[in-house]
């Protein structure tokens, strides 16, 4: 039985984009990791996402692992990326597009203006 | 439980003295509020190290008994 510190460890080191989230991308569970879903929906890079309503270990452990209070979490490449707030704000500067190209991730939509 | 806004200036201004903050309440539940903070220090910083520092003020309120503050950060 692993740690949720082991566990998230593997999941962002696995996948290109994880999305640490409440619910899941079908079904968010709080209007902050929704507003995260749509943004990653609209540009079309592939994710994996974590629910971690699913166990007190990883609801605590997330904001442990990151230092950062607040879900959702989102990590590109291995690196926390930030918030909900952060990634929004990227999103409308253009800067999260850029940042997925940058990284070698598929983006769909070219950034709105 | 609710955070006063006031309050949640007061943290913040307390950490960042120089910084000026502007916050909205979003729902007027005293319980969703939007805040932009804007403060000479965050020059040169990521926008992670921006919030984190804001988070920081806040002394482990955000996340807790703050689920929903809406933030905004620049240097200018």
């Amino acid at each position: 039985m692993s740690t949720a510190h082991e566990q998230i460890e593997a999941k962002v080191k696995s996948s290109d984009v994880v999305l640490f989230m409440k619910g899941t991308p079908q079904f968010p569970q709080c209007g902050f990791s929704a507003q995260v879903v749509q943004i990653l929906d609209y540009l079309g890079t592939p994710y994996a996402s974590v629910n971690v309503l699913e166990t007190a270990e990883m609801r605590q452990g997330i904001k442990d692992y990151s230092n950062w209070p607040t879900v959702p979490q989102l990590y590109v490449k291995g690196e926390f990326l930030g918030g909900c707030d952060i990634v929004r704000e990227m999103f409308q500067a253009g800067e999260l597009q850029t940042h997925f190209e940058q990284a070698g991730l598929p983006v769909k939509q070219a950034a709105p203006n | 439980m609710a955070m006063e806004a006031n309050e949640i200036e007061r943290l913040i201004k307390a950490a960042l003295p120089d910084a000026s903050v502007e916050i909205r309440d979003l729902a007027g539940d005293g319980d969703h509020y939007a805040a932009t903070v804007v403060s000479p220090s965050f020059k040169g910083k990521t926008r992670v190290q921006q919030h984190k520092i804001v988070y920081d003020a806040l002394q482990g309120q955000m996340g807790g008994v703050l689920h929903a503050l809406a933030l905004q950060t620049s240097a200018e």
